[in-house]
């Protein structure tokens, strides 16, 4: 980029942060996603949110690519930059501004970190559900953006629940307002829900107001230990049949179990076909009640074992298997490609046993876990992209297993976003005209393209 | 062209090494040094991104990479973190050799490490020396602490500096070789610079403990430093030839243990002298090996090799209280933390709280204190925040340079707390246990439940 560019961009957000280096572009040149790299032309911090409006604006005068970038940890590539592209970082304007006990409301800034936010809303007595995997970096922006979903979505819902209303910035640097404190609002179209999931292509988030509950009074955690796919699967459509709604209802297939097993030792059978994690809370007698109920299903579809955690440390050890099953499968091969077509949840039994048979077609490695209450799984691959010819037996792999969750009725994409990653397949699921209609509202509100070009729709 | 091409050849080596990281971002929550400055190309991610690219011809300029991989403090946060288990604290320590091998070392670090560590006996009377003259230099600032600050404008800034022992321990236990006596084991006793020069009561602290077991000591009086100045700064000439110096002076089969108090040397001796250092001879390798294996932390090796005293019937006194600080090189490292708490409790005297995060990085990370005091002291502040939450009169550490750090931290903020080993402190209890033995039943073994 030319040096009286340069200079103008420091003039909005200052010398400081501007990064022109090579070094340093490079650092913003990629996410999560297992895609290729691109280096974008100058990375800019801004510190404030005037000067983030003047940065949005400057980009489309000068008709460059924005890209917006929270901690860059989505898996879909919905931050990887365009070469010729400006990276605006949202990490300085990383304030709580709000959190409002009485109403039950917060406002923050783009940048705050989900599980900074989650447990300074927690020192207030109230709870905010969306937990992401990645809510250790991640930002709220970045989560709206990708609406990022969580082990608890199947009572709590996903982010786009907790969105209350929004403050963003359109192409010339203006700012729109829509939504509001309270909790209900018909003021004007629903852009909050238009720009919910919309991957940083509509709009720049310079506030969001969040939605805050009470946190549940008392949880109870447990294991249940499966001989067969489909006595899981059963269970789970047993469970939900009884109207237990489990704040958390996780699977892990055997593979996983046994790659758990082999990295942390934590005594999890591994010739059991598959596990259910359950987390039921809310009101301590509620809590008991559908605690029974649920061991009740499990044991009459044949749960080998079912272990209840008496207590918190307990209840960690629980969740700690399952938080590991991630880490455990990545350390097997070098690449990770981390999966999330989801399907309704009476198949998974069908999905999980599509995706056993893809596995061997291909002759690529497949671990599942995931979502069983809401039907998001994660299947994961793991390979060796240096490896041409397994990497092609890799992209073909994902490709059926695309098919095969839009031909059970599921979605392309659970959580994590279509970006780059999904987004030639988006077709598949939807409509030619879909794709039409979304290409001309993004024309109409960015006529030069400068939002995130590329993602979600080319 | 070819240089680039060259340098990409010599990362080839750490191809299936870095190809591990899926970079999925998760060290930007543990990395103490990008919580202070969020940029991407100061955490683990990023850094291997940019060895990444060295490796596929990125870069015209490699010098650009190499500044950012020397920014960092090797605390190992990331490693010990990191969900896919890639080795960064090994990458960057390769990477930092491969890149001062191709690209050389700066004429200041020659002269350092060069021309003054490698040469062991040439670095001690410099420092002697410098213990003679100090006074004229710097001013004390905090008795407690026992730190000072310069006099005139200086290279050492506005650093509230522990100054240099009157008499290293060199000078005080010059050369030991005991027999071993009622604990029937031998131990080299591994000094370490910082201790030589700076603590000489944690050596006195740590012979009085292996005095107290009856375990027989060796201490060469020859030693020289552990090696990782030089390795952090990529400059294997050096460290190799301090190894092959340090090999020599031990003989793995005269010896059960070797230990160190010092939470950086220990962990150089054992992860960094098998994975880094080439001593030129197979002879030379295997005795390295037997040698590492044999390596303890202090704190560790009375733990689990002498067991734990505790005198049950002394009337608890607690007149002090005391905080510890998990250094990252004996918790992350190799992961040591119960240890050196048991030590501290086991004396009736002291109070325990622990602080807020105490695993939290300290900000010295050697030589990143020197290049970057800023960040280092806004990394420090935070620790001393925490400690002074605890509202303890005593900070105690595992290791001497989060000792260093920490004294200036407290110092600069006018803290009375007391900076100690937690050798010193379960030191102090064995003497008095001594004396009490005469009035006191006492009775041996690790105490359940700490």
């Amino acid at each position: 980029m030319n040096k009286t560019l340069i200079k103008e961009f420091q003039s909005i957000v200052g010398a400081t942060n501007v990064f022109t280096e090579k070094a340093d572009r490079v650092t913003y040149s990629y996410d999560a996603a297992v895609l290729e790299p691109v280096i974008p032309s100058l990375v800019v911090r801004p510190t404030t949110s005037e000067s983030l409006g003047k940065i949005v604006r400057m980009c489309n005068d000068l008709e460059l690519p924005l890209t917006v970038r929270g901690a860059g940890s989505n898996l879909s590539g919905g931050t990887i930059p365009k070469a010729n592209g400006v990276v605006a970082l949202t990490n300085a304007l990383n304030k709580i501004l709000e959190i409002n006990t009485q109403d039950m409301y917060a406002v923050v800034e783009p940048g705050v970190i989900t599980a900074k936010f989650a447990s300074a809303v927690e020192a207030k007595g109230l709870f905010y559900p969306p937990d992401p995997g990645s809510q250790a970096v991640s930002t709220i922006a970045g989560n709206v953006a990708e609406n990022a979903g969580g082990l608890r979505g199947l009572k709590y819902g996903v982010t786009r629940d907790y969105v209350m209303g929004l403050d963003f910035f359109d192409t010339n640097g203006e700012l729109v307002k829509t939504g509001s404190k309270t909790v209900k609002c018909v003021t004007g179209y629903n852009l909050t829900g238009l720009m919910t999931a919309s991957e940083g292509t509509l709009g720049v988030f310079n506030r969001i107001i969040l939605k805050l509950v009470p946190p549940p009074r008392h949880r109870k955690s447990m294991v249940a230990v499966f001989d067969t796919m489909a006595d899981a699967s059963e269970t789970v459509a047993g469970i939900i049949a009884h109207q237990v709604i489990p704040a958390t209802l996780e699977f892990m297939d055997n593979f996983t179990i046994r790659a758990v097993e082999g990295y942390s030792h934590a005594g999890l059978p591994t010739d059991a076909a598959a596990l259910l994690l359950i987390e039921v809370d809310g009101h301590p007698a509620q809590v008991e009640d559908d605690a029974l109920k649920v061991e009740a299903i499990c044991r009459n579809h044949h749960a080998g074992e079912i272990r209840t955690a008496a207590d918190d440390t307990e209840r960690d050890k629980v969740w700690e298997a399952r938080r590991a099953a991630l880490s455990a499968l990545a350390k097997l091969r070098p690449t990770v490609v981390l999966e999330d077509a989801t399907v309704p949840r009476s198949k998974i039994p069908s999905m999980v046993s599509a995706i056993e048979s893809i596995s061997r077609k291909h002759d690529i490695t497949i671990g599942t876990f995931g979502h069983a209450g809401d039907g998001n799984l994660h299947p994961t691959l793991l390979t060796d992209r240096r490896d041409a010819a397994e990497w092609k037996r890799a992209e073909a792999t994902i490709e059926d297993i695309f098919d095969k969750a839009l031909e059970l009725g599921g979605t392309l994409s659970g959580e994590h976003g279509i970006g780059i990653a999904k987004s030639g397949f988006l077709e598949k699921e939807t409509t030619s005209a879909t794709i039409a209609y979304s290409r001309k509202i993004r024309r109409a509100l960015d006529p030069k393209g400068i939002l995130n070009p590329g993602k979600i729709i080319s | 062209m070819n240089r680039i091409k060259e340098l990409a050849t010599l990362m080839r080596e750490l191809d299936d090494s870095l190809a591990v990281c899926m970079r999925c971002g998760m060290c930007q929550s543990v990395c103490p040094l990008f919580s202070e400055t969020g940029l991407e190309s100061d955490v683990a991610r990023g850094k291997l991104a940019l060895l990444d690219g060295l490796m596929k011809k990125l870069f015209t300029h490699p010098e650009e990479v190499n500044k950012r991989l020397n920014k960092c403090l090797l605390c190992g946060s990331c490693t010990a973190n990191c969900p896919s288990g890639v080795n960064v604290t090994d990458i960057f320590l390769k990477a930092r050799a491969i890149l001062t091998g191709f690209m050389g070392l700066s004429p200041a670090k020659k002269i350092i490490l060069r021309g003054m560590l490698a040469h062991p006996k040439l670095f001690d009377r410099a420092m002697e020396w410098g213990a003679g003259f100090q006074k004229f230099f710097t001013k004390p600032v905090n008795d407690m602490l026992g730190t000072s600050c310069t006099r005139f404008a200086s290279p050492l800034g506005d650093r509230h500096i522990k100054s240099l022992a009157p008499t290293p321990f060199h000078k005080i236990v010059p050369e030991i070789n005991t027999a071993p006596g009622a604990a029937g084991i031998k131990v080299a006793f591994f000094t370490g610079c910082l201790v030589d020069k700076i603590f000489p009561q944690i050596g006195k602290a740590v012979l009085d403990v292996l005095d107290h077991y009856g375990a027989g000591v060796q201490i060469t009086g020859d030693e020289a430093c552990c090696g990782i100045p030089a390795l952090s700064s990529g400059d294997t000439v050096t460290f190799n030839k301090l190894v092959c110096h340090n090999l020599a002076l031990y003989d793995p089969d005269e010896i059960d243990y070797l230990v160190t108090a010092c939470a950086t040397c220990t962990s150089t001796i054992k992860k960094f002298w098998p994975l880094m250092a080439d001593t030129g001879s197979p002879a030379l390798q295997k005795k390295m090996e037997r040698l590492t294996e044999k390596t303890l932390d202090i704190n560790q090796f009375v733990v689990s090799k002498l067991g734990l005293k505790h005198a049950d019937t002394v009337e608890p006194d607690q007149t002090h209280t005391v905080t510890y600080h998990d250094p990252c090189h004996l918790k992350k490292s190799l992961g040591v933390s119960a240890e050196p708490r048991q030590l501290i409790q086991a004396n009736p005297d002291y109070r325990f709280v622990e602080m807020s995060e105490s695993d939290r990085c300290c900000g010295m990370g050697g030589s990143f204190n020197l290049f970057y005091y800023g960040l280092s002291s806004a990394i420090g502040q935070r620790k001393r925040d925490d400690i002074a939450a605890t509202k303890a009169s005593v900070l105690t550490t595992g290791c001497p340079a989060c000792m260093l750090q920490i004294s200036d931290m407290l110092s600069k903020a006018g803290d009375s707390v007391m900076v100690r080993h937690p050798i010193e402190i379960y030191a102090e209890f064995l003497k008095k246990y001594d004396t009490d033995t005469k009035t006191h039943k006492t009775k041996t073994g690790c105490r359940p439940g700490i």
